[in-house]
């Protein structure tokens, strides 16, 4: 029985690994200029909002290229992971309806291409901190917890809108329109504080700038948030994955009359 | 022992125009009342059983719910109604290309094909040579696969399945790929793996084939089952001249089994 279990995880973390290899494969064609472009390309927004935006709030908030870096590394993250993975499900459709796989790798797959972009992203992030001359304290291991946050958000909400990609075809050109606006309810640019204070917390029904503020606390202020704040960060992934997970549980045997 | 053991199995299709819309369509069909998604029974009380060694023949007309079956057994679809007891694992090859992508490489699609089909890595790295070698491909390794000819995918395709190591086979007209010398390889192959042991689940639309290989028939009309019998040469004269004359009612009180009605 253990063994047979054992088989079974080993034989799907090989078709993991091929998924992921062949996802990768096809979105670069194999170059690592295609893979340098993803990281240069969030590099390029930040270089542009800094130009503009520096104006406006540079003066009022401190080391303000980072600050604005904070929201647009975990922003792109998000923005990456959920529109690649939207289409994770639908896209294996002639895979899943000739062969008996779990259908969740192939939004695992995706996510893992977005998360190895993040990873690189993140090196120049510390990178800027340190040219920028921000302290380096030992409160940086606390950055682990909304990294992985922010994976696991990535997961849940990628179960639910793979799943309603292959129901309704139109959440494609949705999922985007949502997601930008979603942007620029993440106080990626701006400051929260200039809102009244019962305002400030509406901020935080937005997954990804519990995110954003928890990276800020930590690299600018040098403060780790309360167990509250992360009680309340993990109460919010689990309700994603959750919805996701249903969903997936669900749906299972019937997405292949939708395709 | 039964290999296999399907119980009173009845599996449902959902069709209709909900496929391909978008939450907009959904909300206005929905509010005109002309959402249409209906059920629809592929097969009913389908109840046979495999035992090791047995090679079953699946005939029937177009639409008589052979795919879906397969698909029911391969696990890929669940059965509405009615249990599928399965003893091993079970290994359908409905369409050898399934998993490839004109992107990758020979090589990568290889293993990609490979791990959809549930080998593992070291299995793999041991049998990639041969399956390279079957295929007669050692001089495209590298090559993408958009650049290959249909000829040469399907012998990649057929090289890797050919490596199955089943307890139940399940084949969907894939008996034989290729032109002259490699279809009589393959064939040769083919033959091999069945006389491994497995229990093979066969559907074919060649009688010839089914005469000359199964040892037992499934006959399914519009999914209800007509015959289930050991009797093979028999039950494909029978499937025969119904294809002449239509009358299915015949046949189906001759086995004792049930019909979806007259053509």
């Amino acid at each position: 029985m253990i063994k047979s279990l054992k088989l079974k995880l080993s034989k799907d973390r090989f078709m993991f690994a091929e998924l992921v290899k062949r996802d990768f494969k096809t979105k670069y064609k194999g170059s690592m200029l295609g893979m340098l472009w993803s990281v240069i390309s969030p590099l390029i927004t930040l270089l542009v909002m800094s130009v503009i935006f520096s104006r406006f709030f540079g003066n009022k908030i401190e080391h303000y290229t980072i600050y604005l870096f904070c929201g647009n590394i975990l922003f792109s993250y998000f923005n990456d992971a959920t529109n690649y993975g939207m289409t994770s499900l639908l896209w294996n459709a002639h895979i899943f309806t000739k062969i008996n796989v779990p259908k969740y790798l192939f939004l695992f797959a995706k996510n893992v291409q977005a998360m190895i972009n993040f990873g690189l992203t993140l090196c120049v992030f510390f990178i800027f901190c340190a040219i920028d001359g921000v302290p380096f304290t030992w409160k940086y291991v606390f950055l682990i917890y909304p990294i992985c946050m922010m994976i696991l958000l990535n997961l849940g909400i990628g179960l639910i809108l793979s799943a309603l990609h292959v129901f309704f075809r139109d959440v494609a050109h949705l999922w985007p329109i949502f997601s930008m606006l979603l942007m620029y309810a993440s106080a990626i640019f701006y400051d929260v504080r200039q809102f009244e204070p019962a305002f400030q917390k509406l901020f935080l029904c937005n997954p990804v700038y519990q995110n954003i503020k928890y990276f800020r606390l930590i690299v600018l202020d040098g403060t780790i948030p309360s167990v509250w704040y992360h009680l309340m960060m993990l109460g919010t992934v689990l309700l994603f994955l959750a919805v996701g997970g249903i969903i997936y549980y669900r749906y299972n045997w019937r997405f292949l009359y939708y395709v | 022992m039964n290999t296999l053991e399907l119980d009173n199995v009845s599996i449902v299709y959902r069709v209709g125009g909900f496929k391909d819309i978008g939450l907009k369509d959904y909300v206005i069909q929905k509010i005109k009342g002309t959402y249409d998604c209906r059920d629809f029974y592929a097969d009913r009380n389908i109840s046979f059983s495999l035992q090791l060694g047995d090679m079953l023949g699946i005939i029937g007309s177009n639409g008589a719910g052979k795919s879906t079956l397969l698909k029911a057994i391969s696990g890929i679809m669940r059965p509405s109604e009615g249990k599928i007891n399965i003893n091993g694992v079970v290994v359908a090859l409905l369409e050898l290309g399934t998993g490839f992508d004109d992107e990758l490489t020979v090589k990568e699609n290889t293993f990609l094909r490979g791990a959809l089909l549930g080998y593992t890595r070291k299995f793999m790295n041991e049998r990639y040579r041969d399956i390279i070698d079957f295929a007669e491909l050692e001089d495209f390794e590298n090559r993408p696969f958009k650049y290959l000819s249909s000829g040469m995918k399907s012998r990649l395709a057929f090289s890797i399945a050919s490596f199955v190591q089943p307890d139940i086979l399940i084949l969907d007209e894939v008996m034989a790929v290729g032109d002259g010398g490699f279809r009589r390889k393959s064939e040769d192959k083919t033959r091999e793996i069945i006389a491994g042991g497995a229990t093979t689940i066969l559907v074919s639309h060649d009688q010839n084939q089914i005469r000359e290989m199964c040892t037992k028939i499934l006959w399914l009309d519009k999914g209800h089952q007509v015959a289930f019998t050991d009797d093979v040469q028999g039950a494909v004269n029978d499937y025969e001249e119904f294809l002449e004359s239509g009358n299915i009612e015949k046949y189906a009180e001759k086995y004792g089994g049930k019909t979806g009605g007259q053509y």
